[in-house]
């Protein structure tokens, strides 16, 4: 999984890394992410999820990816069942708690189709961290005595600190080709603001090589000059930004609008009933036959927008 | 508004929600999860314990939940509301291993007698019959952290040793959690709708500590799937109250958790 750290090293520099405007199209923007890369998702579960970029990886039909997220939602299910992915890195998967377990995640990893590491929250957090810094392993005090290392074996050592006789895990750094992340605002440079919870993204960002951003609004460098202490991803980390309004669909984004639960009550019926071919007749409506974004969130209708708008702007209103 | 329901007047996770509350002090800084961890930890703030803090894996320290909007997940902006703070969950999940934490409360798939929790597989890993969503942020708390474990008392779920052992509690027994690198955290206690368990001092195995109202001791050993440790004085539990069901039934009102 790591990279040696001359070759992170010379893969950003290569990159031209200067005050430049990247402004791109949803398609142009995927067109970055290469068969085989390491792709790693911000936001977590149904929070902030780069649905659109993901959305279009699966039209892309890319192949090959190695997706790591920290904890994953409905978003996975689209690139198994899209056959973009053998291999998986992620802490929990399924759609969310309260709709049970993906049956779309269990064919693919129960006949062991997709490889699933799976590591503690903490962990793959620390992983992400480790890449941020630069640094080969970020050393823990979990993923030892219980099963979980065993999952992982070639990935994780325990090593006794020098200092104190403590037993430690160390955790190997995570630096993946590219980050899929989405934000509230952006400028046309790439620097990027978030609200409400931040999840992993900076140091995702800082990991990637490359940042692909999505972004509600996109703002001008003034506004982001006026208020850089509310900068999170600075414009050198990002290679692409696209504004798509409700890029988060059908997940939620903080501030403006919340999951939309009738259409994720929707997937989960169907795959529910159906497995992965009910995933398939989901995804040959709502990814496959639109003809864009927009498209998309027509057939996920007005009304479903506009009640988890309500909801997502009332949520701190006391 | 105080007199005592009977068993049959509360659900499973009515239950569950109220007897975890009650051993939830003020003061403290508690881990949760969603579902019965959020409703218990809740209900305390209501009721003996204002000042509990709650921590959730998404990033948030010490919010206070909206009645009848509960977050379906402990990654979603509810689980924000009236916080004081939303760090990174690498950053809150941090704050387990530097100490800040009292208890890590969350439910479980499966428990055996050392309190090790499985949320992973069921059946043989290599070959499982179902593959489960995994440790989330399980396995960081349990490692770390004094647990509170809720959940139904079934003998499926109650097992002599777990498939697989996701979130560790005391391993083999005995010194086996120490002598893994688990140098603090404990297993404290797995709430049940039957009774409550603490674990033995030396052996680790868990042991009775409470029956509810109305369960007999038999009842607890015909439905686990391993003994544990009775002694000789096992304490009663005191029935919910209709005030306590009352809150509950307010923080959610859809049923979402209290199904």
């Amino acid at each position: 999984m790591s990279h040696s750290y001359h070759e992170l090293r010379s893969r950003l520099e290569s990159r031209n890394r200067g005050l430049r405007e990247k402004v791109m199209g949803l398609s142009e923007a995927v067109a970055l992410v290469k068969d085989g890369d390491h792709v790693a998702i911000g936001g977590n579960t149904f929070s902030r999820t780069p649905f659109a970029l993901v959305w279009e990886i699966v039209r892309q039909k890319k192949k090959d990816l190695m997706i790591s997220r920290n904890i994953t939602s409905s978003e996975g299910d689209l690139l198994l069942a899209g056959g973009c992915t053998r291999h998986y890195l992620t802490s929990w998967f399924s759609q969310g708690i309260i709709w049970g377990v993906s049956r779309v995640m269990r064919h693919f990893v129960e006949s062991g189709e997709v490889r699933y590491d799976e590591w503690s929250h903490m962990s793959i957090g620390m992983m992400y961290r480790a890449g941020a810094l630069g640094l080969p392993f970020m050393p823990t005090r979990v993923m030892m005595g219980s099963d979980m290392a065993r999952l992982v074996q070639d990935e994780i050592k325990e090593m006794v600190c020098p200092f104190t006789g403590d037993k430690l895990a160390l955790l190997p750094a995570l630096n993946p080709d590219v980050a899929l992340i989405h934000v509230q605002r952006a400028d046309a440079y790439g620097n990027a603001q978030y609200d409400g919870l931040p999840f992993m993204d900076a140091d995702i960002a800082l990991a990637a090589e490359k940042v692909i951003l999505t972004t509600e609004q996109i703002i001008s460098n003034d506004q982001i000059r006026r208020a850089p202490d509310r900068t999170k991803i600075a414009f050198f980390c990002v290679e692409a930004v696209v504004e798509v309004p409700y890029g988060s669909v059908p997940h939620e984004c903080s501030g403006l609008y919340e999951p939309f639960y009738g259409h994720m009550d929707e997937y989960a019926g169907v795959t529910r009933k159906k497995g992965l071919e009910g995933a398939r007749e989901y995804m040959k409506k709502y990814v496959y036959e639109p003809e864009d974004w927009n498209g998309f969130l027509d057939r996920v209708g007005l009304s479903e927008v506009m009640e988890a708008s309500r909801a997502g702007r009332r949520m701190y209103g006391d | 508004m105080t007199e005592a329901a009977t068993r049959s007047e509360c659900t499973t996770a009515e239950l569950l929600s109220v007897m975890s509350s009650r051993i939830l002090e003020n003061g403290k800084v508690l881990f949760a999860g969603v579902g019965i961890p959020l409703l218990a930890a809740t209900l305390a703030q209501r009721r003996h314990a204002p000042d509990l803090t709650i921590l959730f894996e998404g990033g948030v320290v010490g919010p206070f939940i909206e009645p009848g909007r509960l977050p379906p997940s402990t990654n979603e902006s509810r689980t924000a509301r009236k916080a004081n703070m939303v760090p990174s969950p690498t950053d809150v999940l941090a704050l387990l291993q530097r100490g800040y934490v009292d208890y890590g409360f969350m439910g479980g798939a499966q428990v055996d007698q050392y309190g090790n929790l499985n949320s992973s597989f069921i059946g043989d890993p290599a070959r499982p019959k179902v593959r489960l969503p995994g440790s989330g942020g399980g396995n960081d708390i349990a490692s770390l952290v004094k647990m509170i474990v809720a959940m139904p008392h079934e003998k499926k779920r109650f097992v002599a040793k777990v498939d697989f052992v996701t979130s560790p509690g005391y391993l083999d027994g005995g010194p086996t959690r120490q002598d893994s690198g688990l140098i603090t955290g404990s297993m404290h206690k797995v709430i049940t709708d039957l009774c409550i368990f603490g674990f033995d001092d030396d052996t680790r195995q868990m042991k009775l500590e409470a029956l509810h109202t109305g369960v007999k001791v038999e009842d607890v050993l015909e439905n686990t799937g391993f003994t544990p440790i009775v002694p000789d004085r096992v304490e009663v539990t005191d029935s919910p109250t209709q005030e306590e069901l009352a809150i509950l039934n307010e923080l959610d009102p859809d049923r979402m958790y209290l199904h």
